[in-house]
């Protein structure tokens, strides 16, 4: 066992699992959604990137790719959401909401794939 | 950690991709160290300006945090913190000292990092090799050799691109002057990949040079070029006959033992030196006066030091059936010749050789100190000895300057001379092998022609095919059944009554037999191939000649034909006019 590949492992299933929570939920309820929760996915998220930089092989740049496109989503719900709680004069309605959500939910997508890849990885090694 | 210095280079030269694998830890740590600093600051209570709690959302908190982590700091918003809330920004800012602390601390160590030094150097190597868009040669070592042949290759206008092994020496080409950018790297040649980095499969390639000092090395090129490029010329430096045999079995086109090619020359120069001066002249460095020795004398000849290089000697001498007696502290393994044991560093040994009866020396060992001596010595007890001089490191050179011998022997500059013979003109070396065959009185000939008409400095030598793409002008003229002699062509552009500084050498027809030094009177044919010696700056006249229709009418006729669009649709208006009266 490979303390390196339990932190890789780790990283990005704590990614999905985390983008996973915060996606659940009604799409425009704003009490379904925490954001604390999207905090954490975010933030979990760009660590699982930082890990998975200086991979050489093909799987790893598939990975990388994933895991840029999930920063990328994740990122542009947290802006939304700066935007609607604290520019909009309405604040967190339930149109905003479920925007945030339909966002985090692509970055959900973009998980599932890296969570594929690495299960995938591991029984082609069949180790 | 340092790697090997010749260790062989990284599969993958993605920099940006190195770096970020490096910075891998500080930069999560900095996210970290933010992500905590932020979630903290969101779940500390602070006080609103009506003294209600108020926490900060996570939009205040990153903002805030981010401009103290980056040292910008402007103060607490959007309420004045409370005690609680300053404790933790306390934290936050020592953290995020610490954080960027490592981070540049990896950043400057990474910078000076000599790998990733090695992949920068290589990536932009390999981006200024792509770029390339003119013809260039791939010269592996950058000895003296090497040297002599990019200085020759930039003068001819010619790029080249260098693979040394020693990174001192790759420092030197930013010193030596070059008109055109020369790329190096600092690299193993005889690594396959480095090779095709180097441009060996790229289009404007056309041709490779091994130069190495280590004869495996060059092998290990030559095999690669064969392989990878094998439509390229490779000239290859071998040092012993088994790597040349070697070489020489998977079709490398030009191997150059620089001691074998100076036998042959020897021995031209004791069978027709006039003939042996005549190829002196022609294959001199461009830019040099070619120096007049004697002709080496026929008579008795001493040797001193049967290595590699004596051998050679003494086979050159035995072909042309002069007595040749060998010095040297072990016995030769063929009895055939006279042998006398010691080192001809002292008088003793060259009296018991009959040094006061000979006609020449060849002070041949490994050691320049003991071939100086030699000579000296030599000279000492007969005047009149033509002595020959072996000098293996290109360092003594002002003492070999000193001495003035008849002929030194500089294995860097006969390969270089070599080199540059087959790469500017391949029509050289079928003119040179035709006139090693011709007797003494027509080389002696020849020389006096040449040397009378165009001096004794090193002349410029080039071959012009008439083809549309070299000479359109000619071409097409030829086409239509015109005949045109060589004396025509030889002329002046600006005055065709005065003759271009050069002479036609040589004449290659693909399907007639070739000429020596074709008469004036030679019609050409379209598709000859001529070699050419002039002096600089007759190349580009003649090239004008063949190339340009005014200037090819001019010469012809001795009128000037009207120059621009307007001018030319004017008279072939007229022309056609004219053409059309006629029945």
């Amino acid at each position: 066992m490979n303390l390196e590949k339990v932190i890789f492992g780790f990283f990005i299933l704590l990614a999905a699992t985390l983008n996973f929570g915060f996606f659940v939920g009604d799409i425009d309820n704003p009490g379904h959604h925490d954001i604390y929760e999207l905090f954490a996915a975010l933030v979990v998220s760009l660590i699982a990137t930082m890990l998975k930089f200086g991979d050489r092989t093909q799987i790893g740049a598939i990975h990388l790719a994933t895991s840029l496109v999930a920063d990328l989503q994740l990122i542009a719900a947290a802006m939304v959401w700066g935007y609607a709680a604290h520019i909009t004069a309405d604040g967190l309605t339930g149109e905003m909401t479920a925007r945030v959500v339909s966002l985090s939910g692509g970055a959900l997508f973009a998980n599932v794939v890296s969570v594929v890849i690495l299960i995938a990885e591991t029984i082609m090694q069949r180790r | 950690m340092q790697p090997p210095l010749n260790a062989p280079l990284a599969r993958h030269h993605s920099v940006f991709f190195m770096i970020m694998r490096r910075l891998r830890a500080p930069l999560i740590l900095l996210i970290v160290i933010v992500s905590i600093s932020v979630l903290g600051l969101t779940l500390t209570p602070g006080v609103d300006d009506e003294g209600r709690t108020h926490y900060l959302s996570f939009f205040h908190a990153f903002y805030f945090i981010s401009y103290t982590a980056t040292t910008i700091g402007f103060g607490e918003i959007p309420y004045a913190f409370s005690d609680q809330q300053r404790l933790w920004v306390l934290f936050c800012i020592y953290m995020s000292v610490i954080g960027w602390a490592y981070t540049l601390g990896t950043v400057f160590a990474l910078l000076a990092d000599r790998s990733l030094q090695q992949a920068i150097a290589m990536q932009r190597f390999v981006r200024n090799v792509r770029r390339l868009g003119e013809p260039f040669y791939l010269v592996c070592g950058y000895g003296e050799t090497g040297r002599l042949i990019c200085q020759a290759l930039d003068r001819q206008g010619l790029r080249a691109v260098v693979i040394e092994k020693d990174e001192s020496k790759v420092g030197e080409i930013d010193l030596h002057s070059y008109a055109a950018d020369v790329p190096a790297i600092a690299a193993d040649a005889s690594n396959p990949e480095t090779l095709q980095y180097a441009g060996l499969t790229h289009p404007s390639c056309i041709g490779i040079i091994a130069l190495t000092n280590d004869d495996s090395a060059n092998l290990a090129i030559s095999i690669a070029a064969r392989l990878l490029a094998p439509r390229l010329p490779t000239l290859a430096r071998a040092e012993t006959r088994d790597t040349a045999a070697n070489m020489a079995s998977f079709g490398t086109r030009h191997i150059i033992n620089p001691f074998e090619k100076f036998g042959d020359t020897l021995a031209l120069a004791l069978h027709t030196p006039a003939a042996w001066k005549l190829l002196g002249w022609l294959t001199g460095l461009p830019g040099t006066t070619f120096e007049r020795h004697r002709d080496p004398p026929r008579g008795h000849w001493i040797l001193c030091g049967h290595g590699r290089f004596g051998r050679l000697m003494v086979d050159a001498m035995d072909a042309e059936s002069v007595p040749v007696t060998i010095i040297d502290r072990r016995p030769p393994e063929d009895i055939s010749h006279r042998w006398v044991q010691g080192d001809g560093t002292g008088a003793a040994a060259l009296e018991e050789a009959g040094i006061r009866e000979a006609v020449g020396i060849v002070a041949g060992t490994s050691s320049d100190v003991d071939n100086l001596s030699i000579a000296v010595t030599a000279r000492e007890l007969n005047r009149k000895l033509f002595v020959i001089v072996r000098q293996n490191h290109y360092t003594n050179r002002a003492l070999f300057q000193a001495y003035s011998s008849d002929i030194t022997v500089v294995p860097s500059e006969i390969i270089a001379h070599e080199c540059l013979a087959i790469l500017s003109t391949p029509l050289l070396t079928p003119f040179l092998d035709q006139i090693r065959q011709m007797d003494e009185e027509w080389c002696a000939w020849l020389l006096e022609r040449m040397t009378r008409r165009l001096g004794w400095d090193v002349p410029e030598v080039w071959s012009e095919r008439i083809n549309l793409s070299r000479a359109p002008a000619l071409y097409r003229r030829l086409m239509r059944g015109e005949t045109i002699t060589l004396d025509r062509l030889l002329r002046s552009h600006a005055n065709r009554h005065e003759f271009l500084a050069c002479e036609v050498l040589f004449l290659d027809r693909d399907d007639d037999d070739h000429l020596m030094v074709p008469l004036g009177s030679t019609p050409v044919r379209p598709g000859d191939e001529l070699l050419l010696v002039g002096r600089p700056g007759a190349r580009a006249s003649f090239g004008l000649n063949i190339a340009n229709e005014h200037a090819l009418n001019y010469l012809l006729t001795g009128e000037d034909l009207p120059g621009g669009w307007f001018w030319e649709k004017l008279s072939r208006k007229r022309q056609a006019r004219s053409t059309r009266q006629l029945p």
